[in-house]
């Protein structure tokens, strides 16, 4: 398809890798934000095919939404007046015990939905039901899950609620420009879409890091990866756009007048990782009455990551799956024991799928 | 949830369209590119239009990426 298949062309990446392995004169670390980057990069093994090394980046939403607030929608979900609809990715993330896809199997009525418009529409057919929306993600999912909040405020639908769980990644990024030795970043290029990169600019003066806003498709991610780089074999430290075809500087600002109308930044926790300062949304005060968290009480959340899950250490950067010693063995994608291998977005998936092993150590 | 990918809009009535990816169409919320006509590309995330694709940045970046030498295409991959 038009703007897909022409950046994915073989001839074109074998020229870039070329172009990059001309260009690095060290073994930069660049770290791709994206759990989207790290699905293309980990399955097109393009981490193996040039002399960078590729840290992958907390950027999957499945993956940091935390534990108690899995647990929570548990809860919710259990109640028998309850209609709880999600994006279909959190279904298997498990929660200290249990996760949404057994709730369903033992009776609750969770429902997958691709858009946050279609749990709107369900209140709406389902007056004597509570439906709840896990408005959960980045700043990708914000303007969708605003949009599905002022729709429900418009028609004044009172069995309508959200569990928001929502992220946002620069201060992500700055928290592991603190503590992680990464050289340049490549910014999440959809992210970018919706904010546009100036919060990126005093961030890449700051801590010395050249950030590429960079696109998904293989091609997308070499010249990325090129940008970065030249970037830094020329002691450059600015904000380039490599994903100029969807990306512009501000952003889409109807997009971002929608998610300052509904959420307040606010701190928040970031499962793995832990509480990250002014790096999350909530619901702003005039739509507190459509907060899931307040509409039901829910009590004895306990927060217990599986002991054998190295998730924090792979979400930072600091380890790869093929570190775990749960990998592929007592974890799986049928039976994932933490969430990055849970959705496609997580970098243990993203292992998993493209078939990589661990050496056995014994 | 995060990927999102680029439809061309096939049919639009207000605020929501009908978008087609590769023969696949869905219906997507257009409130956030009102901007975007029939024919756009624009890349969808959750039911919900966040950009619309700029043909000629498109193009700009291919003509750059097909400019790279490939006096080295015989590298393996
Ligand atoms: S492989 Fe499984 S257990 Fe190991 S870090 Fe990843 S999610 Fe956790």
């Amino acid at each position: 398809m038009r703007y897909l298949d022409e950046y994915r062309d073989p001839v074109l990446a074998r020229r870039l890798i070329a172009e990059i392995r001309a260009a690095a004169t060290r073994p930069w670390s660049i770290m791709e934000v994206c759990g989207g980057q790290t699905h293309t990069i980990v399955r097109q093994g393009i981490d193996e095919l040039i002399p960078v090394r590729m840290v992958h980046g907390p950027g999957c939403p499945v993956c940091v939404t935390p534990l108690a607030t899995i647990d929570r929608a548990l809860a919710i979900a259990a109640r028998p007046e309850v209609i709880f609809t999600s994006f279909g990715d959190m279904l298997r993330v498990p929660g200290s015990g249990s996760d949404l896809l057994s709730a369903k199997a033992r009776g609750a009525d969770v429902r997958v939905v691709y858009s946050p418009l279609d749990a709107v529409r369900l209140a709406g057919t389902h007056p004597d039901r509570q439906v709840v929306f896990f408005a959960v993600g980045f700043e990708t999912t914000a303007p969708a899950n605003a949009m599905a909040v002022l729709r429900a405020a418009e028609e004044r639908l009172a069995n309508f609620s959200v569990l928001v769980s929502h992220v946002l990644v620069p201060p992500a990024m700055a928290a592991i420009m603190e503590s992680a030795s990464v050289d340049a970043f490549l910014a999440a290029g959809h992210v970018c879409a919706v904010m546009g990169w100036t919060e990126y600019e005093p961030l890449a003066v700051r801590y010395r890091v050249p950030i590429v806003v960079t696109g998904f498709e293989p091609l997308d991610l070499l010249e990325g990866i090129l940008m970065a780089v030249r970037q830094l074999e020329e002691e450059r430290f600015g904000v380039e756009n490599q994903y100029a075809r969807a990306v512009r500087r501000t952003g889409n600002t109807f997009a971002q007048d929608a998610i300052r109308r509904v959420f307040r930044v606010s701190d928040q926790t970031w499962r793995g990782i832990g509480e990250i300062p002014a790096s999350g949304l909530v619901l702003a005060p005039e739509f507190a009455a459509f907060d899931a968290a307040e509409r039901f009480t829910v009590g004895g959340l306990s927060a217990d990551e599986h002991p054998g899950c190295i998730a924090g250490e792979i979400l930072r950067g600091t380890l790869t799956p093929l570190d775990c010693a749960s990998y592929g063995t007592l974890c799986t994608p049928r039976r994932p024991l933490g969430a990055p291998m849970v959705s496609a977005e997580g970098t243990c998936a993203a292992y998993h799928n493209a078939g990589r092993t661990r050496q056995e150590t014994s | 949830m995060c990927l999102g990918i680029p439809g061309r809009i096939v049919d639009r009535d207000g605020e929501m369209g009908m978008v087609d990816f590769d023969g696949l169409r869905r219906e997507a919320c257009l409130s956030y590119t009102p901007e975007a006509r029939l024919g756009d590309y624009v890349i969808v995330h959750v039911g919900f239009a966040i950009s619309v694709l700029d043909e000629d940045e498109a193009l700009r970046t291919l003509a750059v990426l097909r400019a790279i030498p490939g006096g080295l295409d015989e590298i393996s991959g």
